[in-house]
């Protein structure tokens, strides 16, 4: 049967990837952020699962005002990085595992999860930034990857109980999988962060504390934060962090944290990452 | 119009059904700069390009001037937005700092972050002055 044997969360901030893409990650603006990586790299350089199912939003990339899902799974067998606006990010296209996708889509169909399903997408920053925050600049990436899409940004959104839920659900799916392989999940986003507005630049490391010590001893409080609370205390954008409760919620109620990296600035970002493994 | 839970955050503006009606067509331009092709054709004549958008007088004018407060205020959210500043080969700091107010250049705005970014306390409510939040 396959086996989930742990969840990450991270933020996915473009320039992350741009400054890993140019070069630039020796500068002393970025030396601090890379310096965290490193025991978070050592960990997933030993802890190579066959699939990584990845939960992101979309940012006005693949999706946009003219169709937009709350949940999709990608059951392709190839990713291609997206063009966002400034060209294709030169790193690996991603293979995924519709074997396991379609299992997963349709065990959250069989439990009222009604996903909608996608075999052609172009990923942004979103995914493809997390899988270089953890690989560093491989020729291929070390897993399979299924591409687990969230609105978060086009309202109105998931609660963030609907996420924690769907992670759970997601976790039976993984449990219930035939074959003998190692799955991983990924929560992305976050954390604390505004990028419009007037209070653009807005941070919050306190409500940022709180939903990290949460993760691993009291989800259900991350679950039961309101949409305007997370707007109100984290910034329009730091709403992305209800993705990480579909990670949580797919991981057992028992869960160790192995390894916690917070930083401030990646851009206009607060910059959060964590590991959980399977007790 | 509704009336949302977090329309009393302060400078805030979120992609909910009023922005996206506002919005929409200079939301779908903006990411029509997703396109290699699109960027090009902008790049040459943004005036031409804007005008195969149903956009308003003061939509057209906001983009034309990179006026990116007045973009949100006129419905554009800030990934759309991101677009702009992207094919303009500017790091996103520079939209940053022309969105928060007061206006900040760049630099200004990268030390504010660098300082540990705009402080939370004072800007949960609108009228709120600093230590009136609560942290619950």
């Amino acid at each position: 049967m396959a086996k989930l044997i742990a969840g990450m969360g991270t933020s996915h901030v473009p320039g992350v990837g741009a400054a890993m893409d140019n070069g630039k990650t020796g500068e002393a603006y970025w030396q601090p952020l890379f310096e965290g990586f490193k025991p978070l790299r050592e960990w997933h350089k030993n802890n190579v699962p066959d699939v990584n199912i990845v939960v992101f939003n979309d940012h006005a990339t693949s999706y946009s005002l003219d169709n937009y899902s709350t949940f999709t799974i990608g059951v392709g067998d190839h990713f291609r990085p997206a063009d966002e606006g400034w060209g294709r990010r030169q790193v690996p296209d991603v293979e995924g595992h519709p074997e396991l996708a379609w299992h997963i889509t349709e065990s959250l169909m069989a439990e009222e999860f009604d996903m909608a399903v996608a075999a052609s997408v172009d990923l942004d920053h979103g995914l493809t930034v997390p899988l270089s925050i953890a690989y560093d600049q491989p020729e291929k990436w070390p897993t399979a990857v299924i591409p687990l899409i969230v609105n978060v940004i086009q309202h109105p959104l998931p609660t963030a109980m609907r996420c924690y839920k769907l992670g759970q659900a997601i976790g039976r799916a993984i449990a219930s999988f035939p074959e003998d392989i190692s799955v991983g999940i990924w929560g992305t986003g976050g954390l604390s962060h505004q990028l419009g507005g007037e209070r653009a630049g807005v941070v919050n490391p306190e409500f940022d504390k709180a939903f990290l010590d949460n993760l691993t001893q009291n989800p259900i409080a991350n679950a039961e934060i309101p949409h305007t609370d997370f707007i109100r205390e984290a910034g329009a954008e730091g709403i992305e962090m209800i993705m990480w409760n579909v990670m949580r919620g797919a991981l057992n109620d028992d869960v160790k944290e192995i390894y916690r990296f917070y930083h401030i600035p990646v851009s206009a970002t607060a910059y959060g990452a964590i590991i959980l493994e399977n007790s | 119009m509704t009336v949302r839970d977090y329309d009393d955050v302060p400078g805030t503006y979120v992609l909910d059904s009023r922005t996206y009606r506002k919005g929409y067509h200079l939301n779908m331009m903006l990411m029509s700069l997703n396109a290699a092709d699109s960027r090009a054709k902008f790049a040459a004549d943004e005036a031409g390009y804007l005008a195969d958008y149903q956009l308003t007088d003061a939509q057209r004018d906001a983009v034309l001037e990179r006026r990116y407060l007045d973009m949100l205020k006129l419905g554009a959210n800030v990934y759309y937005a991101f677009k702009l500043v992207s094919h303009d080969r500017q790091p996103p700091q520079v939209m940053y700092g022309k969105m928060a107010q007061p206006e900040m250049s760049f630099e200004e705005f990268q030390q504010m972050m660098i300082s540990g970014g705009r402080p939370i306390d004072g800007n949960r409510r609108i009228g709120e002055t600093k230590g009136d939040g609560n942290n619950g």
